[in-house]
């Protein structure tokens, strides 16, 4: 199977034999940021279509077909325009804040993206704790929605803000006590470790019940994570006309508009990471010639059809469900998910202590 | 003067003389080849993708909201995307009567709104009071109060009609020129005053 | 002498009957506080609802026109109190009695200057609090220089007004808060996505939960009553389909029939049927698009665009007949505008056989959904006595067990040969006003079925006079439309036009049971709430 580290190994190499150690780290930063940053573009864009064609379809129509073959150019389009539209300064509000918020947000997504095992070496963040990293900074981007709604001065605003950190922070733990029982059944938190583990058969397989009562919380409080519908409270378009970005125009809606895409992105690709392999084939102990075969395709091929099939999940949820009220989605978190995931981290530290597993 | 367009050919909507003139008025002088084509970049993002807000007072909301449908399908053009808050919206489909108590906030509405922005009138009330425009309460037509593009007539107008005119305006966004041109004649105007 | 007369003149020996299409009872206006407490409660009359509450300008005098109904008897009973001090009108409140008066005299205050002694809320409820002038008053003076098209926003008061009156006759103003100082208000309207058009609720909040609402109206008050006053009679017509625009025909039929039984016309059993067959695909229509709005009310997108597609096969079959697709125009005095399309009977027979099929579709994609029944089960729960109080009529009130469906009370039309069942719950929660909807539908298409291969030949219109004036006198006439008893008031001095055109929508008064229903409920419960009720803001202004 091909190793993307084979490149990067040789770029590193090709840049020190003419740079000096620091300055060779220097460039290397500079392109891996170029890289994602542009990554982050383009994924973004294909979400933005393949959501709206998505939808279309689930709900009888055509969606967009007019701008460039089948539409394909329509987020482009929608791009050139936000990015040109006025920025509104709005007379009462926190000035600094009111313009910091959607950046918060945009780094938060920006940092948990640089996370995502896309292929084969091809992890641009790869340390000890990089679970625990993930889940760190994707926590910040709910300072971005509070900020958001308390410093543009409005009462819907403020209730959409409220609603979110409310949403964001509870739905937080779920997220965490799922990531911990994958943890306590890798026995590791570095990325790349978790992923060469599953190299015998995705932890989903492997990971017996614990593993896919796991899963299907992950799901949900992933869901709820990126404010996505059913759980689309804090910017529930009937109740609080557009949530916490009511204020914001032009590019700064914009970066809501893509961390929501991207948040998305990142929830399905945390999930393929840590229940169905990463980038790893689909491997089943044995079958020598299958296997093989499955290696065949790369490893990028992998992650990109597994976290698309989750994000096409995610995509049908909010096109079929209606939302939730707070009183509700609060209680379900409380209620339900945490104690059934604490009981499930419980039942998989047993599991691994006792060795019940294969 | 012929406005040309790819996508919407000249024969099918060669009605319209105001765009006609518009562009003769817009191309007296020529273009910069450069700034020609960062005009024409524009225009054709801005133009593709017009987000309306959501917003209706009276029967050709309804009618409005048929265009949303799957028949109609308005998101085939890039108008799906309607935004709740006007802040985030490009144009505003004035769908019904607007009455005195209406006016101001239709006012504020507009005011709210990021440019660049475009009002539709859609139906005879909102054209020039329609029916209604002899009561001591309902405004002759929302141009009294904002500056509007496009008329759709109609009581309330068959979707199809209003799909025409929102791609009317899409072919008025097509042409303008946001660099030089406007500007300096905007100044020029000024300076005359 | 009837019944209700004795009963009525015992009570108050003062009361004189002007006779007409029915018996009205002028009352004196310090004897009506009384009266209307004794119509209320006694055992033998209980008039429990309000059907409708008239303001009139009589030259002279102004005063009001109350129209009452017996849910327990059938029984009717109209009234009429005056008062001739035109300076400084005041009348006796009777919202302690029925909450739906409540926005009603306000309605009339508004458009009268009439003060009513004792409402809690004594204030314009369509026009600006800076508005000049009472405009339905036959001196108004419209002159656009007096009320000029308004440029600043709106101030809003924190309180409102309540009048007593003092011994010697004289008014009292005492100043009451509607919003406390410390309350946290925030505005929804009345460009709002949930609202359904230009309503606009100013709600204080508590945390999540909804301490009050307070219902601001008029944002699309076209003043249509007033025009109407100045139009011939097929001219009014025309309003009648742009008031509450989802039901159209209906609203036309009621206009309509009002008016033929005063000029004693007989419709063709042709138009009867058609009249009644339209009226039918108008109610399945409307609850579609009731099906759409609200589920996507709630967040569920996807339902909105399941309930246009099959909207969109009713409008097409009205498109064929009436060339319109919602406002139709096609009642016209005496029967309808032209006959049916020949594929008319194939499409309804066509959309019959689907939408069933449809129906379950909606109930797999929505009602069955576990967040959709919680977020509807137990929410907005309105009691009978409150639904009959507030006049909640249609299917809102049906949901609450009240049987007020007027085509089965007062049956019009073909109404009378077809079978069909009033569908009746008694929950009165959301879910309840959501299911008798699509219940409903089912029984439309019953409806539909019978009616459909029965169409009588004949003609489709009765001849008219060019001119049409009615008799002197008053008429009013109610019909089923999709969301409530609709009533058409008319008072007439042997005019080409009506001295006084009053449209009783059911909308004003599913408007007034917002706030009481909504105490204590989340945000989230105000737009299902809202939903549920099916409001049309045209309606409610008009």
């Amino acid at each position: 199977m091909f190793d993307f580290s084979e490149i990067t190994t040789w770029i590193d190499q090709f840049l020190r034999t003419y740079l000096e150690p620091w300055g060779a780290v220097l460039v290397e930063g500079i392109l891996v940021g170029l890289a994602l940053l542009v990554t982050y573009a383009i994924i973004a864009l294909v979400l933005i279509y393949a959501e709206r064609k998505i939808c279309a379809f689930f709900q009888c129509r055509l969606g967009p077909n007019r701008v460039g073959p089948l539409g394909l150019l329509q987020p482009v389009a929608d791009m050139i325009k936000i990015l040109l539209k006025e920025l509104i300064v709005i007379k009462k509000s926190d000035r600094f804040l009111y313009e910091l918020a959607p950046f918060l947000v945009i780094v938060s997504s920006m940092l948990a993206f640089g996370c995502m095992p896309f292929g084969r070496g091809l992890l641009a963040i790869d340390f000890n704790v990089g679970v625990f990293f993930i889940m760190a900074v994707s926590s910040i981007g709910v300072l971005g929605i509070l900020l958001a709604g308390w410093s543009s001065n409005n009462k819907f605003t403020l209730i959409g803000a409220m609603r979110s950190g409310a949403q964001m922070i509870s739905y937080e733990l779920s997220i965490g006590v799922t990531m911990l029982t994958v943890v306590v059944f890798a026995g590791s938190m570095q990325i790349s470790e978790i992923i060469n583990q599953q190299y015998n058969g995705w932890f989903i397989f492997t990971g017996h019940i614990p593993m896919i009562i796991a899963f299907i919380i992950y799901l949900i409080a992933g869901t709820a994570e990126t404010n996505r519908g059913p759980f689309d409270l804090p910017e529930a378009e009937s109740e609080l006309t557009a949530g916490y970005h009511t204020e914001y125009s032009g590019i700064h809606f914009g970066f809501y508009y893509l961390a929501e895409y991207l948040n998305m992105f990142i929830v399905s690709g945390i999930a393929s990471l840590l229940f169905l392999g990463g980038w790893m084939p689909l491997h089943i102990p044995g079958w020598e010639a299958f296997n093989e075969i499955m290696n065949y395709i790369p490893s990028v091929i992998w992650f990109i059809i597994k976290t698309a099939v989750i994000m096409f999940i995610i995509i049908w949820f909010k096109w079929t469900f209606p939302r939730l009220r707070i009183d509700q989605l609060i209680k379900l978190e409380w209620k339900y998910l945490l104690p059934i995931g604490l009981l499930n981290l419980l039942v998989m530290t047993l599991m691994v202590i006792l060795g019940w597993h294969f | 003067m012929e406005v040309k367009i790819k996508s919407m050919k000249y024969e099918d909507f060669k009605d319209n003389e105001y765009i006609e003139q518009m562009v003769k008025e817009l191309n007296a002088n020529g273009t910069n080849v450069v700034v020609g084509v960062l005009d024409d970049m524009i225009d054709w993002g801005r133009s593709n993708s017009m987000w309306p807000l959501t917003f209706a007072t009276s029967c050709c909301g309804i009618e409005y909201m048929s265009v949303g449908a799957a028949r109609h399908d308005m998101a085939r053009f890039g108008f799906e995307v309607t935004r709740a808050s006007p802040r985030q919206a490009d144009f505003i489909m004035v769908a019904g009567t607007i009455v005195h108590r209406m006016a101001p906030v239709v006012k504020r509405l507009y005011d709210q709104m990021a440019d660049p922005k475009y009002v539709i009138a859609v139906g005879g009330c909102a054209i020039s009071g329609g029916p209604f425009k002899n009561s001591y309460h309902v405004l002759k037509g929302v141009g009294e109060i904002i500056p509007v593009d496009v008329y759709i007539p109609g009581c309330p107008p068959r979707p199809e009609a209003m799909l025409y005119g929102m791609m009317q305006l899409q072919r008025k966004v097509k042409v303008e020129r946001f660099f030089g041109h406007v500007n300096r004649r905007d100044k020029s105007q000024k300076s005359e005053k | 002498m009837s019944d209700i007369e004795e009963k009525i003149k015992k009570i108050v020996p003062k009361a004189v009957v002007e006779e007409g299409a029915f018996p009205l009872y002028v009352i004196p206006k310090d004897d009506m506080p009384a009266l209307a407490r004794r119509l209320h409660d006694d055992p033998d009359m209980k008039f429990d609802s309000l059907a409708a509450l008239t303001g009139v300008d009589w030259g002279e005098t102004l005063g009001v026109v109350y129209i009452l109904d017996s849910t327990t008897t059938g029984k009717r009973v109209a009234l009429k109190v005056q008062t001739s001090d035109r300076e400084n009108p005041s009348l006796h409140t009777v919202s302690n009695l029925w909450k739906s008066a409540e926005l009603n005299e306000r309605e009339v205050y508004d458009f009268y200057g009439i003060k009513f002694i004792g409402h809690p809320d004594m204030r314009r409820i369509f026009l600006r609090d800076d508005w000049k002038g009472y405009p339905l008053r036959k001196d108004y003076d419209a002159a656009p220089e007096i009320n000029p098209i308004p440029v600043t926003n709106e101030d809003n008061s924190d309180f409102t007004v309540t009048y007593s009156q003092n011994p010697d006759g004289t008014l009292k103003a005492e100043q009451r808060r509607i919003f406390q100082p410390d309350d946290y208000v925030v505005n929804i309207g009345p460009q709002h996505p949930a609202t359904h058009g230009v309503l606009r609720f100013r709600t204080a909040l508590e945390g999540e939960n909804i301490k009050k609402i307070d219902v601001y109206c008029g944002y699309i008050h076209r003043g249509i009553e007033k025009l109407s006053e100045s139009m011939t009679y097929p001219q009014t017509l025309h309003f009648t389909d742009r008031l509450d625009y989802l039901s159209a025909h209906q609203n036309r039929h009621a206009l309509c029939m009002c008016i033929e039984e005063a000029m004693g016309l007989e419709v063709p059993a042709r138009a009867q049927y058609i009249r009644t067959m339209m009226d039918e695909l108008t109610r399945i229509a409307s609850h579609l698009l009731f099906f759409a709005t609200f589920c996507m009310d709630l967040g569920a997108t996807t339902a909105f665009f399941y309930g246009f597609r099959e909207r969109d096969m009713i409008l097409d079959i009205f498109e064929d007949t009436c060339g319109a697709r919602l406002t139709m125009n096609y009642n016209k005095i005496g029967g309808v505008m032209a006959d049916i399309h020949p594929d008319f009977c194939r499409k309804v027979k066509e959309f019959i056989k689907i939408m069933p099929s449809r129906l379950q579709e909606y109930h797999a994609l929505f009602t069955g959904n576990v967040i959709a029944r919680n977020r509807m089960i137990g929410v907005g729960k309105l009691t009978l006595e409150d639904a009959k109080s507030y006049g909640v009529t249609g299917p809102s009130g049906r949901a609450s067990g009240w049987a007020c469906d007027v085509r089965k009370l007062h049956p019009y039309a073909a109404y009378d040969k077809v079978s069909f069942d009033e569908v009746i719950m008694t929950e009165g929660d959301t879910y309840s006003r959501y299911l008798l909807r699509l219940k409903e539908i089912e029984q439309s298409l019953h409806i539909l079925e019978q009616l459909v291969d029965n169409i009588p030949e004949g003609e489709y219109a009765a001849k008219t006079k060019p001119i049409i004036k009615l008799p002197a006198g008053h008429y009013f006439k109610q019909v089923e439309a999709s969301r409530g008893a609709f009533g058409v008031y008319i008072e007439s001095r042997e005019e080409k036009t009506p001295y006084r055109l009053k449209f009783v929508s059911p909308g004003l008064c599913l408007v007034g049971a917002v706030d009481h229903l909504t105490r204590g409920a989340k945000i989230a419960d105000l737009i299902a709430i809202g939903g549920s009720l099916d409001y049309v803001v045209p309606d409610i202004d008009r």
